[in-house]
């Protein structure tokens, strides 16, 4: 009895069809690189998240006796900076503070963007001109310059930095999602919809959204690794986080004057910077072929 | 094509327009009075007035525009509060260094792109691809900054090679093109080429094997076409877009130069840009943005111009 029982169990889900979602979930952990790529990040957000109970050494006690000590010395694993504090301890608190600005601006404007661009989308007509216009003015400067004059006229500081890297993401979503809109709109569910009566907010609510979130959270993730060099970039100019809080950009900006006495420990912030975009960028990647079922 | 060209051109004007706006409130976003930042902190009320009037920052703020706009179509862009010279002279002067660099940094990253990218889609799927994909995965991946202090780490602390920061011996501002000054052009250069290198790869690559998938090859093959003069189709069919992405890069190159400008100490409009936001030098900071912005959609008119005169497709659709 319990025999039959275990093979119709075992068997059911083999006739069952699997969705789409969980056939692209399937296909990318059969990805071995965006595995590992997810790993070492969850690695990477877990230790930033549980730092206080790792039992590091503080990562704001300094001091002047053991400043820049090599990588390797005894109680400091990966030296100590150039005020004498612990490097690991500060690299692992720094994630805190740069995955929050590398992040934050593109969680942002992927829900900004992702709005404006299916209304633009949707509506179509002179809000779509009024809409699209305006992102068109934010392509006539190269990303890099246009962060750096918001962050410069707005002034150092944690919020000033994320506010003007959200602003430089949201035309780029925007026009991601204004595309992929404007490509599912005339479909024939969207029409039969109407034809129901459903009103124009739930048709963008219940039946556009699911359809058009896909490849705008594919194009989303793709830019973290670009926030995430911007932002640290914003914090080595001076004009993100302030001293003496830690976070990769600023850590690598205060080490800059160390490199004759200690290169190799004034390098380490960028190779976190290096490692958490690289991993973005692959899963990404890895995403994207999973999604494109075609092949 | 002259309908193209005229058409175009009439469509960069309103973005023009608008970049001009926008350079313009920049200066007018930040809390507060524009000179309360370069007021001594003990300066009188009378001498903050008498300031903002030499400066216009009493009048409302679309007479300021249209004043501003005036000037600067004039080539007047004010004088820089720290320097006192006028800011056009100061920016053009920091932007020819930005171009030797540029133009440096893009005949590199452009060669490598090129040939990593062809050989990649070419040779899909095999190790030669799999070599080519990782390194422009590095490079686009790469804070480009960090990259830039890790090469002073080698061939500057370490092994002594090559100079750290600068552009030129003794500090002088005036470029030659000698081996004494060409020495600090080669590390920004390098670390400057990595990111476009590894753009134009991921692009070309992606180009090669959409080409070498369609119809038309396996029709040039079963004519008993070589395989170099098939190379010849796909080259062809790949550089309207290929074209357009490094024209593209190139712009970013010159906009973007704050970062490593500020690592090598270079001396061009990304340093600029640096120290006038850092002395709250605010009309040096909105010339210099405006002249990048102009420069930048410049250079997108003048590779959508040139696309369209190698693809004969653009100008009719």
């Amino acid at each position: 009895m319990s025999a039959i029982t275990d093979t119709a169990l075992q068997a059911a889900p083999a006739t069952q069809a699997r969705g789409y979602w969980a056939t692209v979930g399937r296909r990318i952990r059969r990805d071995k690189v965006s595995m590992v790529c997810a790993f070492i990040l969850v690695l990477i957000f877990m230790s930033a998240l549980l730092a206080p109970w790792l039992g590091l050494a503080d990562p704001y006690q300094g001091s002047m006796i053991r400043r820049l000590r090599h990588i390797g010395t005894p109680n400091y694993p990966l030296g100590t900076d150039e005020l004498g504090r612990d490097m690991l301890a500060r690299l692992v608190y720094g994630g805190r503070l740069s995955l929050l600005i590398g992040i934050l601006p593109v969680i942002l404007a992927f829900m900004i963007g992702t709005s404006l661009g299916l209304v633009a989308g949707y509506v179509g007509g002179k809000l779509n001109t009024a809409i699209m216009r305006t992102v068109d003015v934010f392509y006539a400067f190269p990303s890099v310059l246009l962060a750096i004059a918001i962050s410069g006229a707005l002034g150092a500081g944690i919020v000033n930095s994320i506010v003007s890297l959200t602003i430089v993401f949201v035309p780029q979503i925007t026009r991601v999602a204004e595309s992929v809109t404007t490509g599912v709109r005339n479909m024939d569910f969207v029409e039969a919809a109407r034809a129901s009566g459903a009103g124009p907010f739930t048709i963008m609510r219940v039946h556009m959204l699911g359809n058009v979130l896909g490849p705008i959270f594919v194009y989303a993730t793709g830019l973290i690794s670009v926030s995430m060099i911007l932002a640290a970039g914003l914090s080595f100019l001076g004009l993100g986080t302030k001293p003496p809080e830690p976070e990769w950009g600023l850590m690598l900006n205060t080490l800059r004057t160390a490199i004759y006495v200690n290169p190799w420990v004034a390098a380490l912030p960028g190779a976190m910077i290096f490692a958490v975009s690289i991993c973005f960028n692959l899963l990404s990647d890895g995403m994207r072929s999973a999604m494109d079922i075609r092949n | 094509m002259l309908v193209y060209i005229a058409r175009r051109i009439v469509y960069v004007i309103p973005i023009v327009a608008s970049v001009a706006l926008v350079c313009f409130l920049l200066v007018h976003i930040t809390p507060g009075d524009p000179l309360v930042a370069v007021l001594p902190a003990d300066a009188s009320q009378e001498l903050a007035a008498q300031l903002r009037t030499a400066y216009g920052f009493d009048r409302p703020l679309p007479v300021q525009f249209g004043l501003w706009l005036w000037r600067a179509l004039h080539g007047d862009l004010g004088n820089s509060i720290a320097t006192g010279r006028p800011v056009l002279s100061e920016v053009l002067r920091a932007v020819g260094n930005t171009v030797t660099l540029a133009i440096a940094a893009a005949s590199i990253g452009f060669t490598l792109g090129l040939f990593f990218g062809l050989i990649a889609g070419y040779f899909r799927d095999t190790w030669v691809d799999k070599v080519a994909t990782s390194i422009a995965i590095a490079g686009v991946s790469v804070p480009h900054y960090w990259l830039g202090m890790v090469m002073v780490i080698i061939f500057s602390v370490q092994l002594n090679w090559l100079p750290a920061v600068g552009a030129g011996p003794g500090g002088s501002g005036a470029w030659g093109w000698d081996w004494e000054h060409m020495k600090y052009l080669i590390l920004p250069a390098i670390t400057t080429s990595v990111i476009p290198m590894g753009i134009v790869t991921r692009t070309v690559r992606a180009l090669t094997g959409d080409i070498l998938s369609q119809d038309f090859v396996e029709a040039l093959r079963a004519k008993g076409l070589r395989e170099t003069d098939v190379f010849r189709h796909v080259i062809k069919n790949a550089a309207p877009t290929a074209l357009a992405v490094m024209g593209l890069q190139l712009g970013y190159m010159l906009g973007g130069s704050i970062l490593i400008e500020t690592v090598f100490s270079w001396p061009g409009s990304g340093l600029l840009l640096n120290s006038a936001i850092f002395q709250r030098d605010l009309p040096l900071l909105q010339g210099t943005i405006l002249v990048l912005a102009l420069f930048f959609v410049a250079l997108n008119l003048l590779v959508d111009i040139a696309q369209a005169s190698i693809d004969p497709r653009i100008k009719r659709s």
